[in-house]
């Protein structure tokens, strides 16, 4: 509304001239007001005049509004900015071949083990088809993997996987199938269990560093909160009770609720391997402020060390605690190098969590045929022993190599025990001891180098330097070579 | 938030608290659309082991083409197909696959059968497929990226029940529906949409889309082209998205009858127009496949095609899948073939259900596609009233042993409408279950 000052000149003289113009401008304004409230409420300013025909809306130049997305959609289509992300689609346009490719960048950011895949191809081309086709008189139908089947997975898989899982984990844990839901990779197993134990907006704590994808895994949809707990290499980066203490009462001040606490077991990136005592720690924490446990084992075959794997499940079955607020997730990506395949576990002592997971379980199944391939080759249990045995075993010659390998260029890596990289100390090779510092380095180590490694940043680590080091998809004579390249890199800083 | 909350929220005298998605009933598992299938599961029919069972009506699944399924991949050597043409290093790939980009052989697989479906009327670019463990996951996933909680998608009745759960269970997201009726045969009219959407602004929702199905579910009949038309003009005035869901679009009798609304866009240059539009697809019932989880979401716009890609890392197509049924579904004269094939199948099962209706004096809408016919019971009805529709469908479940599904759980303005599904059955069943509702109406005739 403009105040308008018209009829000054009219009025003449001093007091006038101020009546003058205040009087109009007064009638003016109450006039404009009155005319305002005439009015009548204005339309949605994106809606057009339905007078305006079909062509005149189709053709150019009429200004129809974009049509928008929603406010959550927003931040997923942006370009990552995390350097977990920006290194593997880095490495993507100039990719290794030790034949084709040798100035290539070497990947060291995907944790994928490609360790035993003679062993599982072999299994494949044997068993294949047998296990795909079952059917009663061996004739090919395909009913039995066209048609609907429930959405939480085959009773035989479920059982199959119970079979597995106690297996790698030492056999001291016997699992439940019916506690089981089968879910279409270990990323739908993490979003269902955020979507099943917190509210939007609620958080869940987790120890730092952590993997990356859970990031997304958790916020993208969920509007769940991750609130980190910093952990220390003085520690090993193994979590503690007061630092959860410390986090869970920050939250609370800040007026966030906690609904759970998320940590991986072994850990990534660092490849620990939690005790039986920080696992009932974690429990007894969790009972005392009455929170959820989620217990992320999807490395749990993957270990290599002389440390003992200890499963969630094992303690939560011990008695000494309330079971059903303990939740475990595991697949087959990683252990058994399938990601392709999607196939993972939701495990819970809840029952009210499995049900529900198991109707959200439509929006993530595992196909009949996969299934069935699937429960041929986990109950074939002498292959699986002697894969897992090797799988292992393959796993800590690497190690040893790799870190035998840095170890000679004056770099020393984190104690591990379990998971496909290795948890390794740059410090000594950084600009300055920060954050910045570290980039730099990340920086450097991609477009010099030309070795993907992922920096602790992209994992929150809060010690600068750290870099996780996946060696499971290298051949031995690969080492060699990223040596070389890190050694020439140092070399460069130091003149 | 209180006490009594906390302890509905917390069952089986454990005290850890569940999330409200986790406790919420918008799963919808305890209708009755639902409930028909437990008294299935219960005691279900079979030819010679037992014949009283209840025959599943209520389960669109499409089993009619299993045959022609079955020799293609006989023939074609599964194993070859399974790794792709290059066997062992195929594995690898397989093994390891898990791009949220999809293989782009099966996108070029999956972009030729749609066209091939549309005779050809309409271009898919691959790029804009996005895939997704099935049509539910691709219908959620799109809630997600077109709406915010609380916000609205006005969705047609009477539509499948299963988008109460998969439009508004985890997203938040609400549907507001567009009543159509049998006086224009249930097409949606300029109307119709001009109140859901009114009724929407006066609760103070947000409307951000509109949900149709092509051809629709529950009437087993395809929108004409000028209420596609007319629909995409009113969501170009309201600057809203356009959601297609043409799962059964291979499914209609007859192919000239069916206008994609990829058809529409195809003709239109204008970005802003375009790319509102947005179409689901899955092979679960043209290709009876739902055991394969295989979806797609084709998006006109770019923003979409690459927010849905980096989402469906929740919802993959396995890699065995993508590569078994690439070769299938680019193998033209296979395609060509089955689309045409299943067609009249489905065609020839349809005028045998609708015939033996009438013959019971029960009348069908006439209907052009799908796996299931729309019944008219209202006559039947004691009271014209919901409870009157699930007394009946009650009765068609206990005296029948027929499972079929009723309208009020299709949210169906008018009562007294039942959903029937021919597809899922031999042909012998089919007769049975025919039958039975003969003998059902005679009876009734004699009181």
């Amino acid at each position: 509304m403009r105040l308008i000052v018209p009829l000054r000149g009219v009025i003449q003289g001093r007091g006038g001239l101020f009546v003058g113009s205040l009087i109009p401008c007064c009638l003016f304004y109450f006039l404009q007001l009155y005319l305002k409230r005439r009015r009548p409420p204005p339309s949605d300013p994106t809606e057009l005049p339905r007078t305006f025909s079909r062509t005149n809306l189709f053709s150019r130049g009429n200004s129809i509004g974009r049509v928008r997305v929603s406010s959550r959609a927003v931040p997923v289509a942006k370009p990552s900015d995390s350097p977990y992300y920006i290194g593997l689609e880095r490495v993507k346009t100039d990719p290794y071949d030790r034949m084709t490719n040798t100035d290539g960048i070497i990947q060291l950011g995907l944790a994928e083990s490609t360790l035993c895949f003679d062993l599982l191809q072999r299994w494949m081309s044997e068993n294949l088809m047998e296990s795909m086709m079952q059917s009663d008189d061996g004739e090919f139908d395909i009913s039995s993997i066209a048609m609907y089947k429930p959405f939480e997975g085959l009773l035989e898989l479920r059982v199959a996987f119970a079979d597995f899982m106690s297996r790698i984990m030492g056999g001291n844990v016997s699992f439940d199938p019916s506690n089981m839901v089968i879910t279409a990779g270990g990323t739908p197993a993490i979003e269902v269990l955020a979507f099943c134990l917190a509210d939007h907006g609620n958080a869940f704590l987790i120890p730092t560093p952590y993997y990356p994808g859970f990031d997304r895994d958790i916020k993208f949809r969920t509007g769940v909160e991750l609130i980190p707990v910093h952990c220390r290499s003085s520690d090993n980066f193994t979590v503690t009770v007061s630092a959860l203490e410390q986090a869970l009462n920050q939250a609370r001040k800040r007026g966030s609720k906690v609904s759970g606490i998320l940590f991986s077991n072994p850990s990534n990136p660092v490849g620990n391997i939690l005790s039986r005592e920080t696992l009932c720690d974690i429990l007894r924490f969790a009972q005392e402020k009455n929170i959820h446990v989620i217990s992320d084992e999807i490395f749990a075959g993957s270990v290599y060390g002389d440390k003992e794997f200890v499963s969630m499940a094992e303690i939560a079955g011990s008695g000494e605690f309330d079971k059903t607020r303990v939740h475990i997730i595991y697949g087959l990506s990683k252990d058994l190098s399938i990601p392709g395949f999607r196939a993972g576990v939701i495990y819970s002592f809840h029952e009210d969590v499995v049900n529900a997971a198991k109707k959200l379980m439509r929006f993530s199944s595992v196909p009949v045929l996969v299934q069935r391939i699937l429960i041929s080759l986990l109950s074939d249990v002498r292959f699986i022993e002697g894969y897992m045995a090797a799988h292992r075993q393959r796993i800590r010659d690497k190690h040893i190599r790799f870190v035998e390998g840095l170890k000679q260029l004056g770099i020393p890596c984190a104690e591990s025990g379990g998971g496909l990289y290795c948890w390794v100390d740059m410090s000594s090779l950084l600009t300055s001891y920060s954050e910045k510092g570290e980039l730099e380095l990340f920086e450097k180590l991609l477009t010099v180098a030309k070795i993907n490694a992922t920096p602790g940043t992209a994992c929150y680590c809060i010690e600068p330097g750290w870099f996780r080091c996946c060696f499971t998809a290298l051949a031995d004579e690969d080492i060699p070579v990223i040596m070389e390249r890190i050694r020439q890199l140092a070399e460069s800083f130091r003149s | 938030m209180g006490l009594p909350l906390m302890m509905e929220r917390s069952s089986n005298n454990n005290n850890v608290e569940l999330s409200r998605v986790a406790v919420s009933d918008t799963h919808g598992e305890d209708s009755p659309y639902f409930a028909g299938w437990k008294a299935y599961d219960e005691n279900p029919y079979d030819e010679s082991h037992n014949p009283s069972g209840v025959i599943q009506m209520g389960l669109a699944e499409n089993q009619v083409s299993f045959d022609l399924l079955e020799t293609y991949l006989e023939k074609k050597n599964p194993e070859g197909s399974m790794w792709g043409s290059k066997g062992a290093p195929g594995f690898r790939e397989n093994a390891l696959f898990q791009d949220y980009h999809g293989l782009k052989t099966f996108r070029q697989a999956m972009a030729s059968f749609m066209e091939q479906i549309r005779g050809g009327k309409a271009r898919f670019d691959p790029d804009r497929i996005v895939l997704t463990a099935g049509a539910t996951a691709a219908n959620e996933l799109l809630t997600f990226i077109l709406a915010d909680p609380n916000d609205a998608l006005l969705v047609p009745t009477p539509y499948y029940p299963g988008f109460d759960r998969d439009l508004r269970w985890r997203t938040g997201v609400k549907i507001v529906p567009i009543h159509c009726d049998s006086s224009n045969h249930f097409q949606i009219t300029p109307e119709a949409l001009e109140s859901a959407y009114q009724t929407a602004r006066d609760a103070n929702i947000r409307v951000r889309g509109v949900l149709i199905t092509n051809p629709s579910n529950p009437l087993g009949a395809t929108v004409q082209k000028k209420v596609l038309e007319d629909l995409l003009d009113f969501c170009v005035r309201k600057n809203i998205h356009l959601v297609s869901d043409e799962i059964y679009s291979g499914s209609v009798f007859h192919a000239s009858e069916f206008t994609s609304v990829a058809e529409i866009v195809e003709n239109i240059d204008d970005v802003s127009v375009k790319e509102r539009v947005h179409i689901v697809y899955s092979l679960s019932k043209d290709l009876g496949l739902p055991g394969f989880r295989v979806g797609t979401i084709y998006s006109y716009n770019d923003n979409v095609v690459r927010t849905a890609r980096r989402m469906s890392s929740f919802t993959l197509v396995s890699s065995q899948t993508q590569h078994m049924l690439a070769s299938m579904l680019s193998d033209e004269e296979f395609t060509e073939k089955y689309i045409r094939i299943n067609r009249e199948r489905l065609r020839r099962r349809y005028d045998t259900i609708v015939e033996g209706l009438k013959k019971a004096g029960i009348e069908c809408l006439k209907g052009n596609a799908g796996l299931f016919c729309w019944m008219n019971l209202g006559f039947l009805l004691e009271k014209k009233t919901k409870d009157g529709e699930l007394q009946l469908w009650d009765v068609i479940l206990k005296e029948l042993k027929l499972n079929i599904s009723p309208g009020s759980s299709c949210h169906c303005s008018e009562v007294g409408w039942f959903r029937v599904c021919f597809a899922n059955m031999s042909e012998n069943t089919l007769e049975i279950a025919l039958k039975r509702i003969h003998e059902f109406m005679d009876r009734r005739r004699r009181f």
